[in-house]
């Protein structure tokens, strides 16, 4: 059989390329149900990009939920092996609330997750994956990362706990440093502690160069090592396209060590995003570490032709 | 080219010299015409007039890679863009207002009249009171007078309409102004450029 690929979508197209892409890497396709019990969303609602669930009751009574999110089912599902890391991709489509329109939508999402994995060379791998699916969709990409560690340091070092600790947060997530500022003076946090929350939060730069940055910012010794040892993981291909950005955080109940998000030239908000997520898998129970990026597809409907490839 | 949304109005007139003292000009916008946008191609700036509650739409979508918007609107719609700058003009506040005299009764709902559901939402819901939330788009203030609500929440500037109409502010909720707000792909694609902008510009707010 032979299929006319002028036929497909820019969604269908870059899917299948993903899915190759995974599949050359030895990643196993992972297929789920549309359901899934709604009890496993409101335990970890604040996992999901958005909290309301699409629910139903069952023909059995047992409410269940049109999947919001598939990170949380193959978690779930996974068996933690001692030998090795089990890695899956997958090519669902997800029904959650749009940011913009405020309506539920069905959207398109690839990726792949990597659970029970050792070490930073498997972060690493997967890492260069989520490049190498970026560089698929568009030869213009950038993969912003941050280093969540470094942040917890700093903001411990401040002393920033609870409502104020949620609070210059959100600030960071917005590179809003004028309200970062009045957070942490309303929060009595030092002027030299407050000072290096706020140049991290603006802090943007090479991974080669992040070690200096750091340490020019006055971050705790092991931040310029963990930046160092970062750079020294990226496969050489990452040069030009990783960028560290300390305003990237995901919600760190979950994510731990790294957060990142990927964005291509055309394309008005991040077409992928990951971490590491062993707190969830501590959160559900189960031991070791997880990392996993997700594509966004329908945001790549209206990315011009012939910029994939 | 950086495509830069200015709200229509006097803000945006008043932002828009911000960005001409800071190095940011195009004198084609200060020319009598009917044009929709103006370029500096030697800058490498597109500038645009929206309706001020429509530049963060066009920011987050993209459509502008940066833009001026109030708080007001930034926290009433939440749109995923950066905030990078507070301009220090436009300042006014969001206020709960109502009769001089008005006393809150505990037992009852709260009825709310705003066009800031969001904002008037979390207001109270962070002081843990129940409230009905009427939502109208204009003449706020007529609510309380014809009982339509007990208190407004909504922008106050001089606070002149309300002594007018013998209502007074309650509580201030939050203090407003206008923001610089950057498109997140655009801020990583155009990062230098905006940083330089925005150092520019934080010169001319704090001037």
């Amino acid at each position: 059989m032979t299929i006319d690929t002028a036929v497909l979508t820019n969604e269908e197209k870059i899917s299948f390329a993903l899915r190759s892409l995974y599949h050359r890497r030895g990643y196993a396709p992972y297929r789920m149900s549309r359901f899934e019990e709604y009890e496993l969303y409101m335990k970890n609602k604040d996992f999901l990009r958005s909290p309301q669930v699409i629910s139903f009751t069952d023909t059995n009574g047992k409410l269940m939920a049109l999947k919001p999110d598939v990170t949380l089912s193959i978690v779930r599902a996974w068996r933690p092996a001692a030998d090795e890391a089990q890695k899956f991709y997958y090519d669902e489509n997800v029904y959650r609330v749009s940011e913009s329109s405020g309506a539920f939508r069905e959207i398109r999402q690839t990726g792949v997750e990597c659970l029970g994995v050792r070490d930073d060379p498997g972060t690493a791998e997967v890492l260069g994956l989520a490049l190498d699916s970026l560089k698929l969709i568009s030869p213009d990409y950038q993969l912003c990362v941050s280093l969540l560690g470094v942040v917890e340091d700093v903001l411990d070092l401040a002393q920033l706990h609870g409502d104020a600790r949620r609070d210059a947060l959100r600030c960071m997530g917005e590179k809003n440093v004028h309200e970062l500022r009045a957070v942490l003076d309303l929060a009595g946090v030092k002027q030299p502690d407050a000072e290096r929350i706020a140049r991290l939060t603006l802090c943007t730069a090479a991974p080669s160069e992040a070690s200096d940055a750091l340490g020019a910012i006055g971050c705790p010794e092991a931040a310029p090592e963990e930046a160092k040892r970062f750079a020294a993981a990226l496969p050489p291909e990452a040069q030009g396209h990783v960028s560290l950005d300390f305003s990237i955080l995901g919600d760190m109940r979950y994510y731990n060590s790294l957060a990142f998000q990927g964005y291509v030239r055309g394309v008005p908000s991040s077409v992928l995003s990951g971490g590491v997520y062993d707190r969830l898998l501590r959160r559900m129970g189960k031991p070791g570490r997880a990392i996993g990026f997700a594509c966004y597809l329908d945001k790549l409907e209206r990315l011009e032709v012939g910029a994939h490839a | 080219m950086l495509n830069i949304a200015l709200p229509k109005g006097r803000l945006g007139e008043k932002v828009y010299g911000m960005f001409e003292r800071a190095g940011f000009e195009c004198p084609s916008i200060r020319e009598e015409n009917r044009k929709l946008f103006f370029e500096n191609e030697a800058l490498g700036i597109r500038y645009f007039w929206v309706k001020p509650s429509d530049v963060a739409i066009y920011v987050a979508r993209g459509a502008a890679d940066i833009g001026v918007a109030g708080k007001d609107i930034l926290l009433e719609y939440r749109p995923d863009v950066y905030e990078l700058l507070d301009l220090h003009v436009g300042k006014c506040r969001m206020c709960v207002a109502g009769p001089k005299d008005f006393r809150d009764d505990p037992a009852r709902t709260l009825r709310v009249a705003t066009k800031f559901s969001h904002i008037a939402t979390d207001y109270y819901t962070s002081i843990g009171r129940d409230i009905d939330v009427i939502g109208l788009n204009g003449s706020i203030e007529l609510a309380p007078i014809l009982g339509l609500s007990d208190v407004t929440v909504d922008i106050v500037e001089t606070g002149t309409t309300l002594r007018e109409n013998n209502l007074a502010v309650l509580e201030t909720i939050v203090p407003i102004s206008a923001r610089l707000i950057a498109n997140k792909a655009s801020f990583v694609f155009y990062k230098a450029r905006i940083e330089e902008l925005t150092r520019a510009l934080a010169k001319e707010a704090t001037a």
